[in-house]
């Protein structure tokens, strides 16, 4: 019995192709400007000039992420009309019918998993390609990693296989939410906050 | 839609649903959400309510095979004669020796481009000046009765070698795209022929010239043998180069392989596949093997007793007869001859690279052993691109890397050990006109074909009997936007008195489609039959079933075909009697008699919906085995029959100069270090972009989206130019000049400015191009050997543009 679904990346494997961000788009008919997964670049470091070449300090990785289907969903706390729910096996599903567009989930989630689509006014947000799980396959996107860095299953079984790190930088603080996502970092995360490391894709996010 | 079916097909009756700061499960409103009042509204599209759900069809398919450098395997789901979604292979087991073919991000965008505003409908003539891009409808019989009258004219006025039909990439599978043309043509009486290509002109002509044949590279699995992996300008993650490659490459580095990429961007590649990025000048990696080798020879770090055995021409004790005091590999680097010994010290200003590093990097790769120095192709698409070819593939064989498990022989690396994936299976049939030119000089062939010969490349003729006068462009692009200077070729193009007439084939209109008098509208793939095989590499063969019908007037490119050699006389000739289902069972039988014994019938295939047919890879295949056990009897085909570092043939062509007999650096003709520099400082690169395939797939907005054109510029370089993230730049040299917006990045090398190429040219009304089209920069200078296109090789200048 799944008590919490949760899914796993693997930011060393990630070459930042997007493939999962658009096979979501796809199975999801989501037009553009709706991301529902998308892939956060995270650069930092710089160059320094050593007689006459330039040398690199540069990092960079990848960071895809989805809904992480949290613990404790804030998303859902600061909906006023109730329209957030979150099923008994964790995923946590917005009930476009019931939304209203006021738009506090998106503040709340430090994730940005909740999108806002002003022809509508309501929010969308991933939710684990739930049918496709229940009957016994992946969520999209898990699918489609040409790099098989993406995963999913019941937290506690993922944290057996791949351990419980949840935070890499330039991600919030997973006390605030309990995100039902386990990471292996990118060789270069260690470094990245003493480089300075932020994301470098906003335009793309 | 698929909403329904979701909410539909889901059991969400066996489950609750939690409302915050409610009760669990049984309060009435959970119930109403149990009864199927859960619905989610896409937020882009209106709430379609319940309706019966049409029957859903899936059908394993091939992704539409254009030059992307993958074959991968889609499930595609049909409903009501449409395509309602994409996913990708789901085969069980992934294992390394046959892993899941799964597509990359574009054809998991392709539903994008097959339900495209801006496909073409029609058949439509000219009715502008040519260029202008202005056309009116015309009826099928009239396009293909006009077609027929102007190729019996062109017949009749000027002979069989006035036709050609251009390298094209955008259909390669095989029932569909330009070799339908080339079959009714050689059956017409023939058309001037063209070799080589513009991904690796230079890469295919200079391996041979070391090791007297392209097949130089082991199967993929065998990476795993391997200690130490050199990414060298090498980018699978973005250009692929073979489904599955990069998955292979992680696997290698998985098991404990050092990777090292050298590349003058941190590309998706160096961040996701390499323990360390070694930013290098463009145009330079000639000089930092060169140093590398020095390195080894000075450290006594070569093989020596391999190199004793089975190379000629290292030093002065093993050169060819007629050569014997000709410079040495040896002699090269000491500096014996030009006085310039080369050291990383020497390399490091001419790359940008440091000495220790440099000095490092070669340590590395002579000592880790069995290692891979793998050569991408981007740096042979420039000005002396075999140079880096032949040094490459000499650092492979000085390290004694060759012939052995976890070994790589560089060079172009066809798969053995028998090349790999055939590229071309449907018969085109002999060309009854002997004459080639190499495919990047068809300008030229148009301008002064009838002054061509061999000192420009020309094959089976002294002189080509005439100037092209009519060009049939199928699934071919290639014709303005990724053929260099585009400025200079839509002038060529635009003069009615030399191409005569031209014929264009597509599923959009193109760049290439504005200069045609006829443009014909061609179905995509998943619209007729087809079938392919790996891309390069890989041991498939893909089932490429019609999974929906043509819409609108679109046919295939043998359909039309087939009806112009109606009118021409030989349709019975042309067919066969087959249709394209009957070709793709043709095709079959072909692989099952030759690498593929077990390739199941047509019928099978098709009933087993299993869409691929793969062989396992367990123990893989390397590449020169057997000469490396016994060279003498097992000779390469080359003149000495071993491995060439100096080349007596290329001696013998007495162009020292530009095609030396051992690889060397050679400084490109557009350069940081020249003259030109003054007024153009920075070399602009037209790096593969994970939004297009080349320039197949352009205005995919969910790929525009996620890889949006621009200029990727280093800070360092934006600071003087008071560029911010985002800014609209216009990037220029004295061939064109285009507006693009900008991306400031850390991940260039700073001097170095890329362009993703493919953009489609969209000249404003000062000839301005508006989108990023990297051709209108690009010179139209062949490389001195192979007669290739030396794209990347070129300078420019930014600044900030105006919007218009």
């Amino acid at each position: 019995m799944v008590t919490q679904y949760a899914f796993f990346f693997d930011a060393a494997a990630c070459s930042g192709c997007k493939a999962c961000q658009v096979a979501c788009k796809d199975r999801n008919d989501l037009g553009p400007g709706t991301l529902w997964r998308r892939v956060y670049e995270v650069t930092g470091g710089g160059w320094e000039k050593k007689g006459q070449v330039w040398v690199p300090s540069v990092i960079a990785y990848n960071v895809s992420m989805a809904c992480n289907h949290c613990e404790n969903p804030v998303c859902g706390a600061a909906c006023p009309v109730k329209a957030i729910w979150k099923r008994e096996d964790g995923i946590v599903f917005v009930d476009t019918d019931l939304c209203i567009g006021c738009r506090y989930c998106e503040w709340a989630c430090p994730y940005t998993a909740l999108r806002f689509h002003a022809a509508t006014n309501t929010v969308s947000k991933c939710d684990f390609c739930y049918d496709a799980v229940d009957a016994g396959k992946p969520p999209a996107c898990v699918a489609a990693c040409p790099r098989r860095a993406l995963d999913f299953g019941d937290l506690a079984d993922l944290r057996k296989k791949y351990g419980d790190l949840r935070h890499i930088h330039p991600l919030p603080d997973p006390e605030q939410t309990g995100p039902a996502l386990v990471l292996r970092p990118h060789r270069d995360a260690a470094r990245a906050a003493e480089r300075g490391a932020e994301v470098a894709n906003w335009e793309e996010v | 839609m698929s909403l329904k079916k979701k909410i539909e097909t889901a059991s969400i009756t066996r489950r609750s649903f939690l409302r915050w700061g409610a009760a669990v499960g049984s309060s009435a409103a959970a119930s109403h959400k149990l009864l199927g009042a859960f619905r989610r509204r896409d937020p882009n599209h209106a709430l379609v309510e319940a309706a019966p759900p049409a029957e859903e069809r899936m059908i394993r398919v091939g992704c539409p095979s254009h030059n992307c450098g993958g074959r991968c395997l889609l499930r595609v789901h049909v409903r009501d004669g449409v395509i309602v979604r994409i996913d990708t292979d789901d085969r069980p087991g992934d294992t390394v020796a046959d892993p899941q073919l799964r597509a990359c991000v574009r054809g998991r965008a392709y539903r994008k481009r097959q339900y495209h505003r801006d496909r073409l409908q029609f058949p439509m003539k000219r009715v502008g000046k040519r260029g202008e891009g202005k056309f009116e409808r015309v009826s099928w019989d009239e396009a293909l009765d006009r077609i027929a009258a102007e190729f019996e004219r062109i017949k009749k006025a000027y002979g069989n070698q006035a036709f050609y039909v251009p390298y094209g990439t955008g259909s390669y599978n095989q029932i569909n795209g330009r070799q339908t043309a080339q079959r009714l043509m050689n059956l017409y009486g023939g058309s001037l022929g063209f070799y080589n290509s513009y991904s690796w002109a230079a890469i295919s002509a200079a391996t041979p010239y070391v090791y007297g044949t392209g097949v130089t590279g082991n199967q993929r699995q065998d990476w795993l043998n391997s200690k130490y992996i050199l990414m060298w300008g090498w980018n699978p993650a973005e250009m692929r180069d073979g489904t599955n490659t990069e998955f292979f490459v992680q696997k290698a580095r998985e098991k404990g392989a050092r990777v090292v990429c050298i590349d003058p961007r941190m590309t998706l590649s160096a961040v996701s596949l390499a323990d360390e990025w070694i930013p290098i000048r463009p145009g330079t990696d000639a000089a930092m093997m060169s140093a590398m080798a020095w390195v080894m020879v000075t450290e006594k770090l070569h093989d020596a007793a391999f190199i004793k055995t089975h190379c000629v021409g290292f030093d002065g004790t093993q050169m060819p007869a007629g050569a014997e005091g000709a410079e040495s590999y040896l002699d090269y680097l000491l500096g014996t001859r030009d006085g310039t010994p080369k050291t990383p010290a020497w390399a490091e200003a001419v790359t940008g690279v440091p000495r220790e590093t440099i000095a490092r990097i070669a340590r590395e790769y002579a000592t880790m052993k069995p290692g891979v120095l793998y050569q991408g192709y981007g740096m042979q698409r420039r000005a002396y691109g075999e140079q880096p070819v032949r040094a490459g593939c000499v650092l492979a064989a000085i390290t004694g890397n060759v012939g052995v498990p976890g070994g790589w022989a560089s060079g172009i690396a066809l798969q053995a050990p028998d090349g790999g994936p055939f590229w071309l299976v449907f018969p085109t049939g002999p060309n009854p006109v002997k004459a080639l030119i190499p495919s990047f000089l068809w300008t030229e062939a148009v301008l002064r074909g009838t002054r061509m010969g061999p000192a420009d490349g020309v094959r089976g003729a002294e002189r080509l009997d005439t100037d092209i006068k009519c060009i049939w462009a199928v699934a071919c692009n290639a014709l303005i936007n990724q053929h260099s200077n585009i400025n200079r070729t839509a002038g060529i193009l635009a003069d009615e008195k030399k191409v005569e007439f031209l014929l264009v084939q597509d599923n959009f209109l193109t760049p290439t489609g504005r200069f045609a008098d006829i443009l014909l509208p061609v179905c995509t793939q998943f619209e007729t039959w087809g079938l392919e095989d790996g891309w390069k590499y890989g041991d498939e063969v893909i089932l490429m079933p019609k999974v929906v019908e043509p819409p609108f007037e679109t046919k295939s490119d043998y359909r039309i075909c087939a009806e112009i050699a109606a009118r021409l006389g030989f349709e019975q000739a042309y067919t066969e009697g087959r249709t394209e289902r009957d070709w793709v069972a043709w095709s079959l039988d072909r692989y099952r008699r030759t690498r593929f014994p077990g390739v199941p019938t047509l019928d099978e295939f098709e009933r087993s919906n299993a869409g691929v047919y793969s062989v396992p890879v367990t123990e893989p295949a390397v590449a020169f085995a057997d000469f490396r056990r016994d060279p003498a009897k097992h000779p390469l085909p080359t003149p000495s029959g071993k491995i060439e570092i100096f080349s007596k043939a290329l001696h013998d062509m007495n162009n020292p100069a530009e095609i030396p007999a051992v690889p060397k650096y050679i400084q490109e003709w557009e350069s940081p270090f020249g003259p030109e520099a003054a007024k153009y400082p920075l070399s602009a690169i037209g790096h593969h972009y994970l939004s297009r395939v080349h320039s197949t797939m352009e205005g995919v907005d969910w790929l525009e989206e996620a890889f949006p054109q621009r200029l990727f510029i280093n800070p360092l370089d934006a600071e003087p130019r008071k560029l911010a993230n985002g800014d609209l730049v216009k990037v220029w040299n004295d061939r064109g000049a285009c507006v693009v917006p900008c991306r400031l990045t850390r991940r260039i090398m700073p001097g170095v400015v890329a362009l993703p190429q493919g953009a489609w040219w969209t000249p404003d009304k000062d000839g301005v191009d508006r989108r990023g089209s990297i051709n209108v920069l690009t010179s139209d200078r062949w490389t001195p050997l192979a007669f290739g296109n030396a794209q990347h090789t070129i300078m420019v200048q930014v600044a900030r543009a105006e919007k218009s």
